[in-house]
């Protein structure tokens, strides 16, 4: 963020002081900021040339034109301020997406006055904006994607709300901080991954079917397989380390997600298998339960249960 | 922060810009050569043409060439480049080649900017009320679309611009009259003027060679108009006194090059009378007024010959209040310095004429008997008034007394006045204006270019500097009715000098009255006149102007932004929401929350439900309600109803539920019903 100690950084600070994370901003004459544009200033040097011209020639009539677009440019200021005032911005909840992917704010920008508003951009600075027309009483929705990185919670980055109408000499801009949160889960693992270890993950409870995990051979092991399915019979007999592999009715009975299970990688590794598997069970209509440390969601299937356990790996603390 | 990058110029919108930069050139076409004016237009056309086809705009060599040719030729046209009409063709040729890289918003605001300055250098040329209609237009069509190109979305129609920016025009001119009025005025000029700057400007001439009036005579252009106090002066005593020319070398009357400072002493024999002058500018320093003015209120001396002079030249519009007696003595004593030089005459000149004055200086008894005669001399010989007098080459004098004996007033002054010197009278030209129109539609009179006039002083000993018009005694008509009547027919008067008859002759008069109060209230202004307001405003100081200035325009946008902002707020609710909120509000104080989604009827429903002893009220309030909101017919018992039934509505508290968290029907309201 910007350093608190220069210039730039306190007017920052002044600035977000003056406009503070609300769910709805309604722009007032305390968050609207006004400043001439280019185009002023070279307005302003085409008035002071007629003005020097009628100085030079005693022209009335230069004088008076001179002194109506000064008035002009006075009034603009008005009119710049007054397209911008009153408006009101929202933003919707925005649709969760997984890590990587754009997180799409929908923001609401109303016009609760009776007269057009015209030319007003809501935007995210140094990224393209659109400019948007908004008839008496009426909304116009603008879109404000966000990419995000990684999993956890994104929120809507400061928007700045600017217009140039009428006359261009002015651009009125307000900073707006909304309170919205877009979440983010963890990208799902991609490729082959092993499938759950449903049998021995520890929480086997009344509610799993015994005989599902019939031993249906060996493969080669891979990194993160749990310890207790090492075939350490292999290992003695001086072979490669092995994996047992178990099949059993896996349509049928719940699974087990184990935070824990996952030995041997990181913390967001481990959150991008769990959203895998979440995933997939959800694409065979499996059932599933999700253990993280300090979290434990009983199995289920389903959307709402799809959302809340892919909630639950999103807002899972990060380990430093 | 940077912007959002500018948009390209759309058809529709370069079609407005290229009409409203027509708008804008069109009077110059007046005085721009045809070469330009087509280069001009097919600029503008084929830039129009590009955009209808959708092709690319030239390359940068061809317009680097095209305004190095253009510069060149208008260099060639003019001689110059920096005059004002070389100025102004160069101006007129930038806006044109500007269409042809007219790319974005920005290259626009060029044209617009330099629109605005051609329509400020118009009024160089002509300030009259129709250019200033025309500027306003212009202004106006400049500034739509400034809207439209600078500030506007692309979807928005150029109509509401239009209507903006004469909304926005109309507001600025409060502030325009007040900076008009007070912004500090300096002293023109500031650099060195063009030579061409006062070439259009009409008026007397500082010398008088027989011929330059005649030109002169021929412009109805006014040269000044005058309010009377106490009513207008007699038809024949309308003199106007201007220059006066007491040196003369045998062709040409000229000003005496030192006529000394201390004034003339002028003694009025009768009242004098008031009245307030609205001088054209002239480039001269001279001012004008009735015959032998005793005081002025402007800034400005009589010197020995008793002509009103300024420091400068007159390069704007002046009023100023005089006095003038019609009787009077001009002048108690004469110098002999200044005797000799008013009886000088070039030794070899005029022999006829200086034969003929002294036969009448040798058969009159004193100084006034020759003048007298002199004047019978004109009267009596077959003299005649004309604007078109045969060329005089040789003697100019002696061939207009005793040959041609046709002539005009400078004809008849600078003879008589060569006479009267050839007889020992001290004597000299003055010039001015004879004459003037009373305007009907403005109770004032109008004096213009084609009224001037030279006539001649004698001094004699005890009566001062004496008027003696020659002309009179030819054209008396001349001096009674004007340059018209003393026409012989068929000599071609100048236009317009004879109008003041019939349909045309009096609107073009209430015409001129428009122009002489455009002329007093708005053209006239100057350092001279702001000065006398700012003593009237007791702000004598720049500091004290600053602050008035400052404070009254803060006041004044203040004021309009309190106006728009009024105008633009949300709609206020009506009387049965109102109601209904007051409703909702009661019941929420009670304890029964209701979210913003929901209706009316399930509102009342769980309402009446809570308060079963006030369902009565609560369907009175709903019906009611509802029938005023989305009911056919609707009445006003239906409001006077439901106002007294929400007065009625008194519902008891719920029981468990806190008032105060229940207490939010400000948002929830906003969305009621």
């Amino acid at each position: 963020m910007t350093a608190i100690t220069t210039p730039a950084g306190v007017l920052q600070r002044w600035i977000d002081r003056r406009s503070p994370l609300t769910r709805a901003a309604e722009l007032r004459y305390r968050t609207i900021f006004i400043l001439p544009t280019g185009a002023c200033l070279v307005f302003a040097a085409m008035v002071v040339a007629i003005w020097l011209g009628a100085v030079n020639y005693s022209n009335n009539m230069a004088f008076l034109l001179c002194f109506l677009l000064v008035g002009f440019a006075l009034v603009a200021i008005v009119h710049t301020f007054r397209n911008l005032h009153g408006v009101n911005v929202t933003a919707r909840p925005p649709a969760a997406v997984f890590a990587g992917q754009l997180a799409r704010f929908t923001v609401d920008v109303t016009n609760p006055a009776p007269r057009t508003r015209i030319g007003i951009t809501v935007w995210q600075p140094d990224l393209p904006g659109r400019c948007v027309d908004i008839p008496p009483e009426e909304t116009a929705t603008v879109t404000i994607t966000v990419a995000t990185r990684g999993r956890g919670v994104a929120a809507l980055p400061p928007l700045v709300a600017e217009s140039r109408f009428p006359a261009g000499l002015y651009r009125a801009w307000s900073r707006i901080r909304l309170d919205a949160q877009c979440v983010v889960y963890p990208a799902p693992e991609h490729g082959a991954v092993p499938p759950p270890d449903a049998d021995r993950s520890g929480h086997r409870d009344a509610t799993t079917e015994p005989g599902d995990d019939d031993f249906t051979g060996l493969r080669r092991y891979r990194p993160a397989d749990p310890l207790k399915r090492i075939h350490w019979r292999s290992l003695a007999q001086e072979q490669e380390l092995q994996t047992k592999q178990f099949s059993g009715g896996g349509n049928r009975a719940s699974v087990w997600l184990d935070y824990q299970s996952l030995n041997g990688l990181g913390t967001e590794a481990r959150l991008s298998r769990l959203c895998r598997w979440i995933l997939d069970a959800e694409r065979e209509h499996r059932a599933y339960g999700l253990v993280l440390p300090g979290v434990r969601i009983a199995p289920g299937v389903g959307a709402a249960h799809r959302l809340r356990c892919l909630e639950a790996l999103a807002r899972f603390p990060e380990v430093a | 922060m940077t912007a959002p990058p500018p948009a390209g110029i759309a058809h529709d919108r370069l079609k407005w810009l290229l009409a409203a930069m027509g708008l804008v050139i069109a009077p110059h076409a007046l005085q721009l050569p045809l070469w330009l004016i087509i280069s001009v237009i097919a600029c503008g056309g084929l830039r129009y043409l590009l955009s209808l086809r959708g092709d690319a705009l030239p390359g940068r060599l061809t317009r680097l060439l095209a305004v190095i040719t253009a510069t060149g030729a208008i260099y060639v046209t003019y001689g110059t480049i920096l005059g004002l009409d070389a100025g102004v063709a160069l101006l007129s040729l930038m806006a044109g080649f500007k269409f042809l890289e007219l790319r974005n918003a920005r290259d626009a605001l060029v044209i617009l900017l330099l629109g605005y300055f051609l329509v400020a250098t118009a009024f160089l040329f002509d300030q009259s009320l129709l250019s200033a209609a025309h500027a306003a237009a212009a202004t106006w069509a400049l500034t739509t679309l400034l809207i439209t190109t600078q500030g506007a979305s692309d979807a928005s129609p150029v109509g509401a611009h239009a209507r903006l920016a004469g909304t926005m025009l109309t507001q600025a001119i409060p502030i325009m009259v007040l900076l008009f009025a007070l912004f500090p005025r300096i002293q023109g000029p500031l650099w060195g003027m063009p030579e061409d700057a006062y070439a259009a400007m009409t008026g007397l001439s500082d010398e008088m060679t027989p011929g330059a009036i005649s030109n002169l005579s021929q412009s109805t252009d006014p040269a000044f108009r005058v309010e009377f106090t106490d009513g207008p002066p007699p038809r024949g005593q309308r003199y106007w006194r201007g220059p006066v020319l007491a040196a003369y070398d045998g062709q040409t009357w000229t000003q005496e090059r030192t006529t000394g400072r201390n004034a003339t002493e002028v003694r009025a024999l009768s009242e004098p009378s008031r009245y307030v002058v609205t001088l054209e500018p002239h480039n001269q320093p001279w001012l004008l007024t009735l015959d032998v003015a005793t005081s002025v209120d402007h800034t400005a001396e009589f010197d020995r010959a008793h002509q009103l002079r300024k420091s400068t030249p007159l390069r704007e519009r002046i009023r100023y209040e005089a006095r003038s007696a019609l009787h009077y003595q001009l002048g108690r004593s004469l110098g002999d310095g200044e005797r000799r030089r008013h009886l000088a005459l070039p030794d070899d000149a005029h022999p006829q004429a200086r034969e003929l004055a002294r036969r009448w200086r040798d058969e009159a008894g004193g100084d006034r008997d020759v003048v007298e005669q002199g004047l019978r001399h004109f009267a009596s010989e077959p003299f005649s008034y004309t604007l078109q007098p045969p060329l005089l080459d040789d003697d100019s004098v002696d061939q207009f007394l005793f040959e041609t004996r046709a002539g005009f007033c400078e004809h008849y002054a600078s003879a008589f006045s060569v006479l009267m010197r050839a007889a020992d009278i001290p004597a000299r030209v003055v010039t001015g204006y004879l004459g003037g129109r009373m305007n009907p539609a403005g109770d004032y009179m109008i004096v213009r270019q084609s009224d001037a006039h030279a006539w001649v002083e004698v001094w004699l000993e005890g009566e001062g500097w004496v008027r003696v018009d020659p002309t009179a005694q030819v054209a008396p008509e001349r001096v009674e009715h004007g340059l018209a009547e003393a026409l012989p027919d068929g000599d071609p008067a100048p236009g317009g000098v004879t109008g003041g008859d019939g349909l045309v002759g009096s609107l073009s008069l209430r015409w001129d009255a428009m122009n002489a109060y455009w002329n007093r209230w708005v053209l006239a202004y100057g350092p001279t006149l702001q000065d006398n307001l700012m003593q009237r405003l007791s702000l004598g100081s720049w500091q004290r102007v600053v602050i008035a200035l400052t404070a009254t325009m803060a006041l004044l946008l203040g004021a309009l932004a309190a106006l728009l902002l009024y105008r633009s707020r949300p709609r206020p609710p009506d009387p049965a929401t109102r109601a209904w909120r007051t409703f909702r509000h009661r019941a929420a104080r009670a304890g029964l929350r209701a979210p913003a989604s929901e209706g009316p009827h399930t509102f009342a429903r769980r309402a009446a439900a809570q308060w079963p002893d006030q369902a009565e009220v609560i369907t009175t309030i709903t019906t009611h309600y509802l029938r005023i909101r989305y009911g056919r017919h609707q009445t006003a018992a239906d409001m006077t109803a439901l106002r007294r039934a929400v007065r009625r509505f008194r519902p008891s508290r719920m029981s468990g539920d806190a008032p105060r968290a229940a207490a939010e029907p400000g948002a929830a309201g906003s969305h009621a019903g």
